[in-house]
């Protein structure tokens, strides 16, 4: 313990000695700011270079014109005005030096030119702010008047830079820096520095330094004039990588939208076999679900609104799985050995749905507020934003999956459905509730569809029509992927999200969704059982 | 086998009363009476009439594929809206300049679009006959490519729904946009005259209701020729056992894909009547909904028996008209549990339902072959 209070004592004494060594020279800095302009530029810039976070008032108050000399050549203070005097205060301790009349002072006049040294230095001087923010903000300000001077401030700054995202700003800025007035090695070294970059600002920089040093330019330089070429080249090669990554992203963030409103599908239809044309209305009961909880919550627990959607999920998922249930016991049972007929009595409920929501809701869109947790994002590269909502949705939905696997393949309920699947007559045989399993299978693919409305609820509006806009989406997402496999409806539904993504700008997003619905329906050709198929013997499977 | 005749004495018999009432009946109600008779039909009621008979065709034409080889297509609506672009085009050449942009070559939405020459597919919309050409050329090939990948690939049951619903679906999406050069959003519209005669004019509205009536009269004794002929026995057995007839030695690709395209083609013939009698097309047609829509109606009727799915198409869209009007917000909780009914409780519709109340069963042409729902279908999902 000693030890460590010895080390502490020397390293608060060093502190101190290093701090009156920077005093000294700011004193002496700060008595050079003044005589003629080049005088006072000269001193400015010298202010600057001590880095002292002093300097910033005093510059501040230079470009101002509030720096004034007190009488008989006195100290350097800064003034404000008061009833006609002046009241100096001197920048080096704060203390005031006293009130003199106007004519008294001596202002230290600066021009343009001086107030444009006296910015560029502020700048220089931000640099060594101990917040990166505002190294980064100076940064942003050097690169404006770009200047040997300023080159060198910022090859110190990246020196000393800890902060790794402000030193990738500085190393460009100084590459841009040195495009513009370094020497003809520095030039060739800021190309190298930019070709990594993504930066929009990069290219058009090359694109500068290229025209200007090409044949029949006054600078012409075959050799600079290449590797600026070469440079371009590289910088949008990676800016499509970038942008193709991009796209992949938001495919697979469209793709987790599909997957989420086909997984409820993919075990009614793909499991059992029936046609449900109402599941785009359990998903939408699942969103109008989210929609009840979040003004309950608004209008009894204004505290806890944060974690509203926690509750949503599972309640939207109770109300589309016993929606579901009522539906499997009132309608489809009748029918299972009537495919067809299935998707017109469903279809016929999903009017019906759609008008009762109609009816208590209205046939107004409704707001479902994201909870503060998932608004914003992140930024990864250069322009590039992921948004919370989306990130969560993808996460949820891989959550959702891996709970349906895990139910099917471990639990008893999960036994006795695959059961009834794979031979009805047996499982009958045997022992197992047919009739309770099948109503339980379609209320779990209800209740799936119902979380599916609850996450969509987060990224559009909810209205009576939500589930029309899924369910030719989601049943080609079953099709495509083959039915009665999870695995399918997975890969089904992120190639089509990414596919239809990558279309998009070569496209436009109408064309590029007609194109994969025709993509679609040619694949079929091909595979008529989709990309996953149970094999079998039957000659109708 | 013997071939079946068209129609038996009986059926002809209603046939040609039906005919007798709409072709000559309602014009004759709507011109001999006067206006202040009890029994005048209004003018305004001739287009309804006129757009009902057209629906009808349009069920008819799914009742073909639906009813006797059983392909339910949720896409019919497409052919149907093809039809109605196709006339639709012509007719908007025939405004000429009297457009509110006055050019007498490009319609007005393309003058909006600052379009300079006609696309390459607007070529020949000039000409009446080549529209009518396009009114069944255009739905037949779609439908004879769409059927002739589907079917040889043996795409059955509900596969062929979905896909036939992916494909209406598409279409809507690719009419809306207005780079197609149909007008997008807004469709084709404002139509003037067709062949010189006004189209507000309540005769020529007369002329049309006639010419959709003998249309439909003509399509039904075209469809019972190919139901009773031995094609239509074997479309039968398709429906029922397609491995079976496979194995038989006979092709159901062929024998399906002959009636998908005539039923394609009826449908567009459907849609060309019922464009100028409405005065407008637009991408909604095309929405997966009316294709839908248009299964309950035949089912409703009584499938597989060809004047069901006429009956059909008139007693929901009698009243759907009624609803919509005078209680609009009941009117969706009707037609969906016209759906949940009719699948429930009337697996035969409304004319099964008939015979067997009023033992009729002989009389009703068709009726007395009204089938069995299909075991193929039902194996074929449940697997």
């Amino acid at each position: 313990m000693v030890l460590f209070r010895l080390i502490a004592i020397a390293l608060a004494l060093a502190g101190l000695h290093a701090g009156a060594a920077r005093a000294d020279a700011f004193d002496e800095a700060l008595t050079g700011v003044r005589g003629g302009y080049a005088q006072v530029t000269r001193g400015a810039e010298a202010l600057a270079a001590t880095g002292d976070p002093r300097a910033v008032d005093v510059l501040n108050a230079l470009s101002e014109g509030r720096l004034y000399t007190a009488p008989d050549d006195g100290p350097i203070g800064i003034g404000t005005e008061q009833g006609g005097d002046i009241r100096l205060v001197d920048p080096r301790d704060g203390s005031e030096l006293g009130v003199f009349g106007s004519r008294d002072v001596e202002r230290i006049r600066v021009n343009n030119r001086v107030r444009g040294a006296v910015t560029a230095a502020m700048g220089r001087l931000q640099l060594s702010s101990p917040d990166p923010g505002q190294r980064r903000a100076a940064v942003d300000g050097i690169v404006r008047e770009p200047s040997p001077e300023a080159a060198e401030q910022l090859r110190a700054a990246i020196e000393r830079e800890q902060d790794t995202g402000v030193r990738g700003a500085m190393t460009f800025a100084l590459a841009q820096i040195e495009l513009q007035t370094g020497d003809r090695e520095q030039k060739l070294a800021a190309i190298e520095t930019m070709k990594a970059s993504t930066d929009p600002q990069a290219r058009a920089a090359l694109g500068a330094v290229s025209a200007a040093t090409a044949e029949g330019a006054p600078g012409a330089d075959a050799e600079l004039h290449e590797a600026a070429e070469d440079a371009i080249a590289s910088v949008d090669r990676t800016r499509e990588w970038l942008n193709l990554l991009l796209n992949i992203y938001q495919g697979i963030s469209l793709g987790s939208i599909l997957l989420l409103a086909a997984l409820g599908l993919a075990i009614t239809f793909g499991v059992m076999g029936v046609i449900n044309m109402a599941h785009g209305e359990m998903i939408m009961l699942g969103a109008y679900t989210a929609f009840v909880v979040q003004q309950v919550f608004r209008a009894y627990a204004p505290g806890a609104m944060e974690l509203y959607l926690l509750a949503a999920v599972p309640a939207a998922f109770l109300v589309s799985g016993a929606a579901g249930i009522a539906i499997e016991q009132s309608v489809i049972r009748f029918l299972y050995k009537r495919p067809l007929e299935t998707l017109l009595a469903t279809w016929g409920i999903s009017l019906m749905l759609q008008q009762a929501v109609r009816l208590i809701f209205g046939a107004t869109n409704q707001q479902v507020a994201n909870p503060s947790w998932m608004s914003g994002g992140i930024e990864i590269l250069g322009g590039v934003f992921l948004t919370y909502n989306r990130l969560i949705i993808i996460v949820f939905c891989l959550i959702v999956l891996a709970v349906i696997a895990l139910v099917l393949r471990f639990s008893t309920f999960g036994l006795q459905m695959r059961a009834v699947v794979q031979n009805r007559d047996m499982a009958r045989t045997m022992g197992i509730n047919t009739a309770r399993v099948d109503a339980l299978t379609f209320g779990l693919g209800s209740g799936v569809a119902g979380m599916a409305g609850a996450a969509l609820s987060q990224i559009g509006n909810v209205s009576p029509n939500l589930g029309t806009q899924y369910i030719v989406d989601s049943f080609l997402v079953v099709v495509f992927g083959g039915v009665g496999q999870l695995a399918g409806t997975l890969t089904g539904a992120m190639g089509l999200g990414i596919v239809n993504k990558l279309l998009e700008p070569y496209a436009g997003a109408v064309l590029g969704k007609v194109l994969v619905l025709v993509g679609i329906i040619l694949f079929i050709q091909f595979r008529p059982r989709g990309l996953f198929v149970l094999k079998g013997r039957a000659a109708e499977a | 086998m013997t071939p079946r005749p068209v129609l038996s004495p009986a059926g002809w018999a209603i046939f040609l009363a039906a005919g007798l009432v709409l072709l000559v009946g309602v014009p004759a109600l709507n011109l001999a009476l006067q206006p202040g008779d009890a029994l005048h039909l209004p003018n305004y009621l001739v287009p309804l009439l006129g757009k009902y008979v057209c629906f009808a065709l349009l069920a008819l034409s799914l009742d073909l594929v639906w009813g006797y080889a059983g392909i339910l297509s949720l896409g019919h609506g497409a052919f149907f809206a093809l039809g109605g672009y196709a006339i639709g085009m012509h007719m908007m050449r025939e405004i000429g300049a009297r457009g509110v942009y006055g050019n007498p070559v490009l319609p007005d939405f393309m003058v909006f679009l600052n379009w300079t020459e006609l696309p390459w597919y607007w070529w020949g919309s000039s000409s009446f006959l080549f529209a009518l050409v396009m009114v069944v050329a255009v739905p037949g090939l779609l439908a004879l490519a769409f059927g002739w990948l589907a079917f040889r690939s043996r795409i059955t049951g509900v596969y062929l729904s979905i896909i036939t619903q992916a494909m209406t679906f598409a279409l809507m999406l690719a009419f809306f946009r207005n780079d197609m050069g149909f007008g997008g959003n807004n469709g084709l519209t404002d139509f003037k005259d067709i062949l010189g005669f006004d189209l507000q004019a309540p005769s020529t509205r007369l002329g049309l209701y006639c010419l959709s009536v003998v249309a439909l009269g003509l399509a039904f004794l075209l469809c019972r020729f190919i139901v009773s002929s031995r094609l239509g026995r074997l479309l039968l057995a398709i429906r029922d056992q397609e491995n079976r007839v496979r194995f038989i030695g006979w092709s159901p690709t062929s024998a399906k894909l002959l009636v998908w395209v005539v039923s394609a083609m009826l449908a567009g013939v459907a849609g060309a009547l019922y464009v100028p009698q409405v005065g407008i097309i637009n991408p909604g047609e095309f929405a997966p909904a009316n294709s839908i829509e248009v299964a309950i109606w035949v089912a409703f009727g009584g499938r597989g028996t060809l004047a069901g799915a006429i009956l059909g198409a008139f007693a929901v869209n009698v009243v759907k008209t009624y609803f919509t009007a005078a209680m609009p917000e009941l009117w969706l909780f009707i037609l969906g549990g016209l759906f949940v009914v009719v699948t429930l409780l009337l697996p035969k519709g409304l004319l099964g339902l008939l015979s067997h109340v009023g033992g009729l069963r002989g009389m009703i042409p068709g009726a007395q072959r009204a089938a069995p729902i299909p075991a193929s279908e039902a194996e074929a999902t449940r697997g």
